[in-house]
């Protein structure tokens, strides 16, 4: 059915797409390459040539890096587990016969609409604030001294607020796989006798895996550049500052665009080598 | 066969799924109740739930005043607003809108090439289109702001929808060609049969089955453009803020605000909350290009 003619039309109408994304990749990234490789300081007016590898031998060897990616690390880990662990428990759950399933299920969905500068700052406010915040009257109500989340355990609070948002996204693409499940296998195991643990594990559990692997991957792209959340609780301070923020404050804040732009190019390298496995597994699909 | 569920163990999982759910709500919940409160109420010592005099106060404070033609709102404002929401949700309106339309206007012609004339590379190409929605924006934050500054872009509505457009336009393209993958290719081949010309055949076989997917596709971006928040907050000041920028305007605590806070965020999250409550299904396509069904 694809004559030449036809390939050659497909060809015009893919090119306008092809070339914008090849425009917005290349350009601003070869800039972002240039400058790593100049002293470029533009508040003071350096702008030097070829300094080699020298701004990404200082961002990698300073201590601000490690900490940020100890930070970064701990972030994500904290988000990732909490999300996939709830979200395999919710869509479990809400794949129960319940009455008013989907009523619960818009509430269980609704923060992840929720833009990300409106959820940090209601946490931080309505929820997290020691005074007022609703879980200093919880604490007050069991007799316990009210915590001051994001002073006392800065890194940790973010983490809920990000596992908040993420939450609905692992769970609603989790029981959009549950519920392709052969229920047949679920109740032949279950009259042969395995109880709910051995069903979970070894029915459940091997169906999710690929969905769990989407979600991790996913989530790991998204949660690697969190930033307004951030921005508007922390600024980055006490210990919260991500690798990206790290790099946003070298970049616009300090103003020396060569060494953040060696850490963006490090950013942008680790950021890849998560995304070829999502790649792999999309191409895959693909082919069906 | 559906399983004999017991009746007993039907409550059992609705007690604790409505529990779960009403949880994890709250804090949208309590900040919708919150916003209706006095700022004195808002901080009362036991919390207030229900029983308080409702005012709108807050929201005329926000500067949520819309005035259509047969109903103003400033009727119950007194006073200057605080800030301007009208003018972020406007903002927010043109660049969500407006770069979601750009982007299928630019991907759709991709999509339904890769779709129905699929050739050799075309996976490559999908996959590729993928690869740059993964670029951490960090990274090229510093070129863009640049180029931005240069061609004096900066806090322009036009600036911000080519940027919104550009980092949507993989999952637009993405979407898109998913949805048209299912559209059978043999229902062509039966209207060229009939004596359909090619301009027919797109007008009265494919446009038609085409446009569901196309909506949900507009729908789910104009969601994620809404709340994007790197870009907005770097590259607008004022005159193109939209309400991530308005929101965070509030970051910095200012005597008693958590009324007027409620009320800001409440505005700036309800439009895309009943939106978004449409679209669960299209997120799940959306947001995992196909890899989850």
């Amino acid at each position: 059915m694809a004559t030449r003619h036809s390939r050659g039309i497909a060809r015009i109408m893919i090119t306008p797409a092809v070339i914008v994304l090849l425009g917005w990749m290349l350009v601003p990234l070869v800039m972002t390459l240039w400058f790593s490789f100049h002293d470029y300081r533009p508040q003071r007016g350096i702008y030097e040539c070829c300094v080699g590898f020298e701004n990404y031998a200082r961002f990698l060897g300073s201590s601000s890096f490690l900490k940020a990616v100890f930070t970064t690390l701990i972030m994500l880990g904290g988000s990732l587990g909490i999300t996939v662990i709830g979200g395999i428990f919710l869509a479990i759950l809400l794949n129960q016969p319940i009455w008013g399933q989907g009523i619960v299920r818009v509430l269980v969905i609704a923060p992840f609409f929720v833009m990300p500068t409106v959820s940090a700052l209601v946490w931080k406010n309505m929820m997290m604030d020691p005074v007022n915040g609703i879980l200093a009257h919880v604490w007050a109500a069991f007799g316990a001294e009210p915590v001051s989340w994001l002073t006392d355990v800065p890194l940790f609070s973010i983490i809920m607020i990000v596992s908040w948002q993420w939450l609905p996204f692992a769970t609603l693409i989790l029981l959009t796989a549950i519920q392709s499940l052969d229920s047949e296998q679920l109740e032949a195991a279950e009259m042969d006798g395995a109880g709910p643990v051995p069903r979970f594990v070894s029915i459940i559990l091997p169906h999710l895996a690929r969905a769990i692997t989407v979600v991790i991957l996913i989530e790991t792209i998204f949660l690697l550049s969190i930033f307004a959340e951030i921005f508007v609780t922390t600024q980055g301070g006490l210990g919260t500052k991500t690798l990206t923020y790290l790099i946003y404050e070298r970049v616009m804040e300090s103003q020396n665009v060569g060494l953040g732009s060696a850490g963006g190019i490090l950013a942008v390298i680790l950021a890849n080598i998560i995304a070829i496995f999502l790649m792999r597994i999309v191409g895959k699909n693909l082919d069906r | 066969m559906a399983r004999a569920i017991s009746t007993r163990s039907k409550i059992t999982f609705t007690a604790v799924a409505w529990l779960i759910g009403l949880l994890i709500f709250f804090p949208i919940l309590w900040t919708m109740l919150t916003s209706f409160k006095t700022e004195a109420q808002a901080i009362a010592d036991p919390p207030v739930v229900f029983g308080f005099d409702w005012t709108l106060e807050n929201y005329c404070t926000v500067g949520f005043r819309p005035n259509l033609y047969f109903f103003d709102f400033n009727e119950f404002c007194e006073g200057a607003p605080r800030s301007e929401y009208m003018r972020f949700l406007w903002n927010s309106v043109a660049i969500a809108v407006g770069s979601t339309l750009l982007g299928i206007v630019i991907a759709v012609p991709a999509a339904w090439a890769m779709a129905f004339v699929p050739g050799r590379r075309t996976k490559d190409i999908l996959l590729w289109m993928l690869s740059t929605k993964m670029l951490p924006a960090v990274g090229v934050l510093y070129p863009i702001n640049l180029i931005f500054v240069e061609a004096d872009l900066l806090d322009t509505h036009f600036g911000l929808i080519v940027v919104m457009t550009l980092i949507n336009l993989p999952i637009i393209v993405w979407m898109l060609y998913t949805y048209f993958r299912e559209i059978p290719g043999e229902i062509l081949e039966a209207a060229r049969m009939d004596g359909a010309g090619m301009g027919q055949e797109i007008f009265y076989v494919l446009a038609p089955m085409a446009v569901p997917g196309i909506a949900s596709t507009i729908l789910l971006n104009i969601i994620l453009a809404w709340n994007e928040a790197f870009w907005t907050l770097n590259l607008t000041t004022f005159d193109a803020a939209p309400l991530t920028q308005f929101i965070a305007g509030y970051s910095s605590p200012e005597g008693n605000f958590f009324a007027k806070l409620s009320a800001a965020s409440t505005a700036a999250i309800a439009p895309i909350l009943v939106l978004g409550w449409f679209s669960q299904k299209q997120l799940v396509r959306g947001l995992t290009f196909g890899a989850v069904k």
